[in-house]
């Protein structure tokens, strides 16, 4: 470029023809939900784990249309029966049907993680973002209670909660959900804090956008994956936790079935009917592992930095 | 200051920025970026402000749209058209932003929001500022599209920013800074990220739009190539303060500022024949942590003598071309016959 005046306008060398050419229609591009859901398909792991989940999923809606029996009717005649054609998987010492009790337990254990998953972001969510995004006060306040809420032992937090209120699946819910807002707001922040820096962001308050635009535009969409990974991690921790409180007697009330009622229940007959303890043991492995590879493969497909891990 | 009886002729300034001061304040010190900067902007005209890295030009556009930190301290006032917004609140500014006062930046790559389309994002402000519905605001997006010279329009606007050429965003950006048809467009930096091909493509698109709409425009560069092609006034900054102001045609022509000169030295024309090494300009840029009452530019310069070391340099009162130096360099017979 010369610095002489005597150019004023250059020709229209403008930058259409640089610009690439559309590609057809239906090409497959990178980071379009297709290719990203071939890429979720290239990972078997992920896969066998997708496949499982949704087999969980499946069983929790469908359970009393899949459940062979009443998953509470005792059946005094085939206590302790071993797994056989009429119960696959066994029967408990009260001849309940140990099949129809795991599907309604993955369903309680499925309720749980969702519901739980959905109250830590419904409270974590908001928090996070307001205290990347305004930072100073509202950064310390919402830091200080993730540190306490960090310092409160979840089955501590737990018991506590059943102790007031009763033990329940809908408290045992709360507490787990409650015990997992820590990590969403923190997730939620430190994205929060790096996409305000970013450059749309900026633009977007220089075009006028107020705080409002600024965050349920331009920011929350775009910290989606890592929330949605997040969640993926969550739901196993959930169904562990209901497994647990369920397991000490603060969740799920017998008779109603749950994977840790069940497992309460073996206790006296590990030698004589172990069956009653590694089933609902295997499904409680079985839904964690799941939704963890699901969790792990999405990491892989959503994460932009990734490539080939 | 009272502004030019030259401008005048254009018109009232739309943007007058007066002794605008900025530093900004950290636990060990106090950096003083703009040092009363005076300027005015007429409609339909295009000022360039240049200088090098670290001389406050970006500080002082962000100061004008009011985007600066906390730390940071702002005197003086900003007027647009007959509003102060210095000291204004965040609310009133964020009426200002994207409707009479807009912005673009100098990552076209980064300034998009990857989530939405490309309509989307245009269309964001005009349903904003404007209250257009979607449906309108889609139609207007595909005009805007067209008005910068993006090619099928129409199919552009449903697509996504990484579909775009970097060139295709800056256009993208300067239709959404042009979507409200603001009074004053600042540009900072527009064309620094891309090729010199598709730079030339984005003047034009300034150009063509300053013309269009009357827009007047702020370019922030440190290309004096830009400044030549695009830029109807040229104001100089060096270390936080403005030290030369001229038509751009007569700046080129015969800087009086040794700075400028040294500036202008500095860049490499065609024809130029054999292989002298380019003049440049010893020394360094001082630290802005004190605004001292002197010339800023003593060290560096050959015809700085004890005044310039004890007292700062006005600049000369106003009559088109302004320079703040002790030793303004005389415009020579060959100069003024150019």
């Amino acid at each position: 470029m010369t610095a002489t005046p005597d150019s004023p306008a250059t020709p229209a060398a403008a930058d259409a023809p640089v610009a690439p050419a559309v590609p057809p229609a239906g090409a497959p591009r990178p980071g379009t939900l297709r290719t990203r859901l071939r890429a979720l398909r290239r990972n078997r792991l992920a896969l066998t784990g997708t496949v499982i989940a949704a087999v969980f999923v499946l069983a929790a809606l469908c359970a009393p249309l899949l459940a062979p029996y009443d998953p509470a009717g005792p059946d005094f005649d085939a206590a302790l029966a071993p797994p056989s054609w009429a119960h696959w998987l066994g029967t408990d010492d009260l001849g309940r049907d140990q099949l129809s009790r795991v599907i309604y337990g993955a369903r309680a254990s499925m309720q749980v993680g969702l519901l739980a998953v959905v109250l830590a972001f419904l409270i974590g969510v908001p928090l996070g973002l307001a205290a990347g995004y305004y930072g100073k006060y509202a950064d310390s306040a919402v830091s200080r209670l993730t540190d306490t809420l960090l310092a409160f032992p979840f089955l501590v937090l737990a018991v506590g909660l059943a102790a007031v209120l009763g033990p329940s699946l809908l408290n045992a819910t709360l507490a787990i959900g409650i015990s997992q807002v820590p990590a969403v707001i923190r997730i939620t922040r430190a994205e929060t804090l790096r996409l305000k820096h970013l450059d749309y962001v900026g633009a977007a308050i220089v075009n006028g956008g107020g705080d409002g635009t600024v965050l349920a535009r331009h920011i929350l969409p775009n910290a989606t994956s890592a929330l949605i990974v997040q969640a993926t991690v969550g739901i196993p921790a959930a169904i562990i936790g209901e497994a647990l409180l369920s397991f000490l007697g603060l969740g799920v009330q017998p008779p109603a079935p749950s994977l840790g009622v069940m497992l309460a229940g073996a206790q006296p007959f590990l030698g004589p009917a172990p069956w009653m303890a590694v089933f609902p043991g295997l499904a409680i492995v079985a839904a964690t592992l799941a939704f963890n590879l699901l969790g792990d493969g999405l990491r892989d497909v959503l994460d932009p930095r990734g490539g080939t891990r | 200051m009272k502004p030019s009886t030259s401008r005048q002729a254009l018109g009232a300034p739309v943007l007058s920025v007066r002794d605008l001061s900025v530093s900004f304040r950290s636990d060990t010190r106090t950096v003083h970026a703009v040092d009363s900067l005076s300027y005015d902007v007429a409609p339909g005209e295009v000022l360039a402000i240049v200088g090098e890295s670290g001389c406050g030009k970006s500080v002082t556009s962000m100061a004008v749209m009011g985007l600066l930190p906390s730390t940071a301290t702002v005197t003086g006032s900003v007027r647009l058209g007959d509003r102060e917004l210095a000291g204004a609140a965040e609310k009133e500014l964020a009426k200002v932003r994207g409707k009479d006062l807009a912005m673009i930046f100098q990552e076209p790559m980064t300034s998009l929001n990857p989530v939405l389309t490309v309509g989307r994002q245009i269309g964001e402000v005009l349903r904003r500022h404007q209250g257009l519905s979607r449906a309108e605001a889609k139609e207007r997006s595909v005009e805007l599209l067209g008005l910068v010279g993006i090619p099928a329009p129409e199919r552009r606007v449903a697509e996504y920013p990484h579909q775009l050429s970097g060139g295709m965003r800056q256009r993208v950006m300067i239709a959404i800074a042009v979507a409200c048809d603001p009074a004053v467009l600042i540009a900072d930096e527009p064309t620094t990220a891309l090729d010199v091909t598709v730079q030339a493509g984005i003047l034009e698109v300034l150009q063509s739009l300053r013309e269009r709409l009357g827009t007047a425009i702020v370019l922030i560069t440190h290309d004096l190539g830009v400044v030549a092609d695009a830029a109807d006034r040229v104001l100089v900054m060096y270390a936080g303060r403005a030290i030369e102001q001229a038509p751009v045609d007569e700046l080129f022509a015969a800087p009086r500022h040794p700075y400028t000169r040294g500036l202008l030295g500095a860049v490499l024309r065609p024809g130029q024949e054999g292989k002298r090494r380019l003049p440049e300009i010893p020394g360094l840029v001082p630290s802005l942590t004190a605004q001292p009452d002197a010339c800023t530019f003593a060290d560096r310069c050959a015809h700085a003598d004890e005044r310039c070391g004890t007292a700062r340099p006005p600049l000369t009162p106003d009559s088109g071309h302004r320079v703040a130096c002790w030793h303004p360099v005389a415009v020579t017979h060959e100069e003024a016959a150019r």
